[in-house]
């Protein structure tokens, strides 16, 4: 094989791995077995083969949006409209960075309005979100038949949540649809960080010791190496980069919680049809690392919804 | 020049395809994988992928304590028996559906947050000669609050 027609097929290699790798998969690094399908590989590159051969499609899902307005609520914490996202924001925000991430953001104070069952501000987050979603070119994720739909039920939390869930699908996967997978993540963190700053901007002081509320930021240690992956599979894109430095300037606050816990024993209950995984885990976070953590947080997403 | 002509082409073709393909997976996930969540809360998440025989994806993901959970994993027809497991954050396998006749779904609640990695595998069954079978795999996630 000549050094031209090597290159060729080579060209075709990656052009069919790229191709392949859209393929509806959200927030993954991915490559495809190319030994599987019917194209010929450059078996003059043993190197490539053996690369694509081990590859896998790697997804890393941090909570969503309605997943951590549900943690926060369970907590018994109460719903403060000051610290949402505010809506005269939305139409400060032109570029795909500052859109991406407050239709994450503001997907997220959606979520907390309707489990607050807050009906107006409902439909004003959810336009807020679909003027993002239409910045962004995703004209499809949220419709005026979705507004209307929330609008009929606006009284029924659990059709509520079922639209919710649906436009931040659509939202995350039209964007991989697009092409536009940073974007996708981009979307992400902003729902993650406006989580973890009402979270944060919840706790009482004067009651640290034994909070729900702190135990459930303390568990966000657990997800910020899976968004450090996530942003590492977008590296190279100068929006993700600089997000990547604020990331890793948050993990060095997480890095001095720490957060032990023991091998899980599953122990299934045929009555329930439910497996329990049994685990201790043991955590100690200090007041003034919370605080560290809190400022940090607010900072960075400050740098978000300006 | 006729190859300068043809890659475009191609490309294009593939990228057509691959829109398509797309369209087709996320379509399947709401259809097929989203139902599957039963009463549980789809959290909103979107995880589908084409996948070819002996193929395998790998997810990682954060559950609370606070929380029930159901994993739905579906794959399109034409994928027999799509195998999962799951893993702890020490490497101990806590549940594979293997050995409940490959359940499409599970159902679990932690005691302690935990960060857990699921291994989804398409098993080979096209035999030698024949071209692999390929079809969209969706891992959904619901869940509940605790009561």
């Amino acid at each position: 094989m000549n050094r031209k027609s090597g290159i060729s097929s080579g060209l075709l290699v990656i052009l069919l791995s790229t191709t392949l790798l859209f393929n509806g998969c959200k927030s993954c690094s991915t490559k495809e077995q190319v030994d599987d399908l019917s194209i010929e590989v450059p078996k003059d590159n043993p190197a490539l083969v053996n690369d694509i051969n081990r590859a896998k499609q790697i997804f890393m899902a941090l909570p969503s949006p309605l997943e951590s307005a549900m943690l926060i609520k369970s907590t018994g914490a109460k719903f403060d409209p000051e610290l949402l996202n505010s809506l005269e924001n939305a139409d400060n925000y032109a570029t795909s960075k500052s859109m991406a991430l407050n239709l994450g953001v503001y997907t997220c104070d959606l979520s907390f309005t309707s489990l607050y069952e807050q009906t107006q501000l409902i439909i004003d987050y959810m336009n807020a979100a679909k003027k993002m979603a239409e910045g962004l070119g995703i004209l499809r994720a949220i419709e005026q038949s979705t507004i209307d739909r929330l609008e009929q039920n606006i009284n029924n939390t659990e059709v509520i949540m079922e639209i919710v869930s649906e436009t931040f699908m659509n939202s995350n996967s039209d964007l991989v649809d697009n092409g536009q997978p940073a974007i996708a993540a981009m979307v992400l963190v902003g729902g993650w960080f406006e989580g973890l700053y009402i979270a944060t901007r919840l706790v009482d002081m004067k009651d640290f010791n034994g909070n729900k509320l702190v135990g459930r930021i303390i568990d966000q240690k657990l997800s910020i190496d899976i968004l450090l992956n996530l942003l590492a599979d977008n590296k190279g894109n100068p929006a993700i980069d600089e997000l990547t430095v604020q990331v890793q300037k948050l993990k060095s606050i997480f890095d001095k919680i720490s957060l032990t816990t023991s091998p899980v024993r599953p122990e299934y209950v045929e009555t329930t049809n439910t497996t329990y995984l049994k685990s201790e885990v043991k955590s100690n976070l200090t007041p003034a690392v919370f605080q560290e953590l809190a400022t940090t947080v607010a900072e960075i997403r400050s740098t978000f919804v300006k | 020049m006729r190859l300068k002509l043809i890659f475009p082409i191609v490309a294009l073709v593939l990228l057509a395809g691959t829109v398509s393909v797309n369209g087709q997976c996320k379509s399947f996930a709401k259809k097929v994988g989203i139902p599957e969540l039963g009463a549980y809360i789809h959290d909103g998440n979107y995880h589908a992928a084409v996948l070819v025989e002996g193929e395998e994806a790998e997810l990682y993901k954060t559950f609370y304590s606070d929380m029930k959970y159901r994993v739905a994993i579906v794959g399109e027809e034409n994928l027999s028996n799509v195998e999962f497991t799951v893993y702890d954050a020490t490497k101990n396998v806590i549940y594979t559906n293997k050995n409940s006749n490959y359940a499409k779904s599970w159902d679990f609640e932690l005691q302690s947050s935990q960060q857990l990695k699921l291994v989804v595998k398409v098993p080979e069954h096209s035999k030698s000669g024949e071209t692999p079978a390929s079809g969209c795999v969706s891992i959904m996630f619901g869940f509940k609050l605790k009561k």
